[in-house]
């Protein structure tokens, strides 16, 4: 796979840096939910109750660069495995399914690719930042991402999103949601070193009987050329709020500026058909 | 916090940490714990939110300006058409329509940005990978050849500098109202992307028909001919374009039918027959040609106002982005063993 820092022009770049995170060990204390918006100065952006289980951040946008997702399930604990090695019948049980999700920070990122500004931009480390001095607030790369990262901020009119902690990357420091988490729920690292860490992890879960746990987002060959923040799951991407499949849009977009191009060619037939029409029912 | 304790046979009650189970249960019973954990092929979602954050673009800056742009850039084509062919009076109509057009449009752009003041950051880099940057330039080229060829028709002055000034509106137009097809389908909203094969001729048929009906109302009867046309030609594009687009999309077409959306869509659609029955059959008489321009006028707009508000709709409801996506990846890797 094409390091994206080299193939974005950086000459012999550090490691590509990035997160696992691991929900199987996520506890739900939403204190990479502080720490990043204590370190990032990220605004409040209000205090309601939602309902959904404990979250009351509700999704990634302009001023929730971690969120934490809480997923209660009802779901038939197996016959014979309850804690004290009792043996009975199959019963409900509650399976709380916690996972703290981020910028994916992708290997093929859409929100930079259409970002008309060049306010976004690929570090050296292989992340991507938006620059808000040049950000003018188009909103292009708000539909763009295929995650639902990106928002604008309210009252700010600019695009904001994780940076990875770039300053603190910069200065050779964890980002400060790693930093924070108490279970390490969170790994950060050079990416390849977390790729080895993350499949070692699920051939553990497999081996435990844990059928259900996969890895999201590790893989180069998926539609947004890998993430360079993935993940340890333990349902399908969509019960957490994550799309199954995704692609970068501008996959496509050679395909659309072809499709365009026949359009405008038609449309300037179109008109040279409209006046030759019209001359032909004259002169006929 | 920690519970640990050293002691000389080494650490005790150390927390498992990464190397945690998860809350299922230890001991495995052979095969009989083993649950099949593949959920049915039904479509879930977090709590009913929405996968993709919506775009923040409003309207009406926004669907108001596909319409203005392709109203542009087509009347551009049909001005150049009517000064080559010796129609003076319809060129003028369509280069001051296409002046004004734009010029509406730009002051919507401005307005729907977070930073207006920031206008000017759009031309500081060229992006191929990002259609509104390639729109921002079809912009800048094309804004200024419109206004000298609006102001030449109109004043009659530097008619050699006007001539080469409609000719570069009329290069420029096609891709002035085509290329926002392209940025709509450049993003993950299901509406908007899975219809990026035809939505570019949706796109030239409406701004083709939102022409000629501009044409229709400006020019006077009996010398509409080449309007009315183009106007028929692109109505009837737009709509096998539409039907063509919303038929292959499945699915997730079902927000161009639906609420708001639908009613823009069936409004354009009565409008468009309306219109285009006018036209052909009232071209002798200045009344019906106007008020067809007028109808036409508004089945364009009514069709870019449903496609901005089905695109919104798609990117609310998760079920758009999530059920075509688990049947791609379940159809490109069969039986998807969920274990391994």
């Amino acid at each position: 796979m094409a390091d994206p820092a080299a193939a974005s022009g950086y000459h012999d770049p550090p490691p590509r840096m990035g997160f696992f995170t691991d929900t199987s060990v996520c506890i739900g204390c939403k204190a990479c939910e502080v720490a990043c918006k204590e370190w990032n100065a990220v605004p409040d952006d209000g205090l309601a109750f939602t309902g959904m289980s404990y979250d009351n951040t509700v999704g990634l946008g302009a001023d929730t660069w971690r969120h934490v997702a809480f997923i209660e399930q009802r779901r038939p604990v197996p016959a014979g495995a309850d804690r004290d090695g009792k043996e009975g019948e199959a019963e409900d049980g509650l399976r709380w399914l916690m996972a703290s999700d981020v910028c994916k920070h992708c290997t093929n990122a859409a929100c930079l690719d259409v970002c008309p500004t060049g306010a976004l931009f690929r570090t050296e480390f292989g992340t991507v930042v938006v620059q808000e001095d040049i950000c003018n607030g188009c909103g292009y790369c708000i539909p763009a991402c295929p995650y639902g990262v990106i928002d604008q901020r309210k009252g700010d009119g600019r695009a904001w999103k994780c940076t990875l902690c770039y300053d603190r990357l910069g200065a050779g420091m964890t980002p400060a949601c790693a930093q924070a988490c108490p279970t390490e729920s969170i790994q950060f690292g050079p990416l390849d070193e977390l790729r080895q860490r993350a499949a070692a992890r699920l051939d553990q879960l497999h081996g435990e009987g844990a059928a259900e746990a996969r890895l999201y987002g590790e893989d180069p060959g998926d539609g947004v050329g890998g993430d360079g923040a993935f993940f340890l799951l333990l349902d399908e991407p969509e019960v957490y709020g994550l799309p199954p499949d995704p692609v970068v849009t501008t996959r496509d977009l050679p395909s659309m500026w072809r499709h365009a191009a026949a359009a405008a060619t038609g449309l300037m037939a179109a008109a040279a058909a409209a006046f030759a029409a019209e001359w032909l029912g004259r002169r006929g | 916090m920690s519970t640990s304790d050293v002691t000389r046979q080494g650490l005790r009650g150390v927390r498992p940490g990464r190397e945690a189970r998860p809350g299922r249960p230890a001991r495995r019973r052979g095969r009989r714990g083993e649950q099949a954990m593949v959920p049915p092929a039904e479509f879930t979602s977090y709590y009913g939110k929405p996968v993709i954050n919506s775009p923040v673009w409003h309207s009406p800056d926004i669907p108001g300006y596909f319409f203005l742009g392709g109203l542009a850039g087509a009347s551009s084509l049909l001005g150049a058409g009517a000064q080559a062919s010796g129609r003076p009076d319809l060129a003028r109509a369509a280069k001051a329509g296409a002046l004004g057009a734009i010029s509406l449009s730009m002051a919507g752009l401005t307005h729907d940005l977070g930073r207006p003041a920031r206008f000017l950051n759009m031309l500081r880099v060229i992006k191929a990978t990002s259609p509104m940057s390639v729109g921002s330039w079809i912009l800048a080229g094309y804004v200024p050849a419109a206004g000298v060829a609006a102001a030449s028709a109109l004043t009659g002055r530097a008619s050699r500098l006007g001539a080469a000034a409609t000719a570069a509106a009329a290069l420029l137009g096609p891709a002035l109202a085509t290329y926002t097809a392209v940025l709509i389908s450049d993003t993950a909203v299901p509406a908007w992307h899975d219809g990026y094969r035809e939505m570019p001729f949706v796109f030239a048929g409406s701004a083709a028909a939102a022409a000629g009906g501009l044409g229709l109302l400006a020019a006077p009867a009996g010398r509409n001919a080449p309007a009315r046309n183009l106007a028929l030609l692109g109505a009837a594009a737009e709509a096998a374009a539409f039907e063509r687009m919303t038929r292959r999309m499945g699915m997730v077409a079902e927000p161009y039918h639906a609420g708001r959306a639908g009613a823009y869509v069936r409004a354009s659609q009565v409008l468009a027959l309306l219109g285009g029955a006018g036209a052909l059959l009232g071209r002798r008489n200045r009344t019906v040609a106007a008020l067809s321009g007028a109808a036409l006028l508004g089945a364009s707009a009514a069709i870019r106002w449903g496609g901005f508000h089905a695109g919104l709709a798609s990117a609310a409801d998760p079920k758009y982005t999530v059920v075509p996506q688990r049947e791609r990846r379940d159809s490109s890797r069969p039986a998807v063993a969920e274990a391994n």
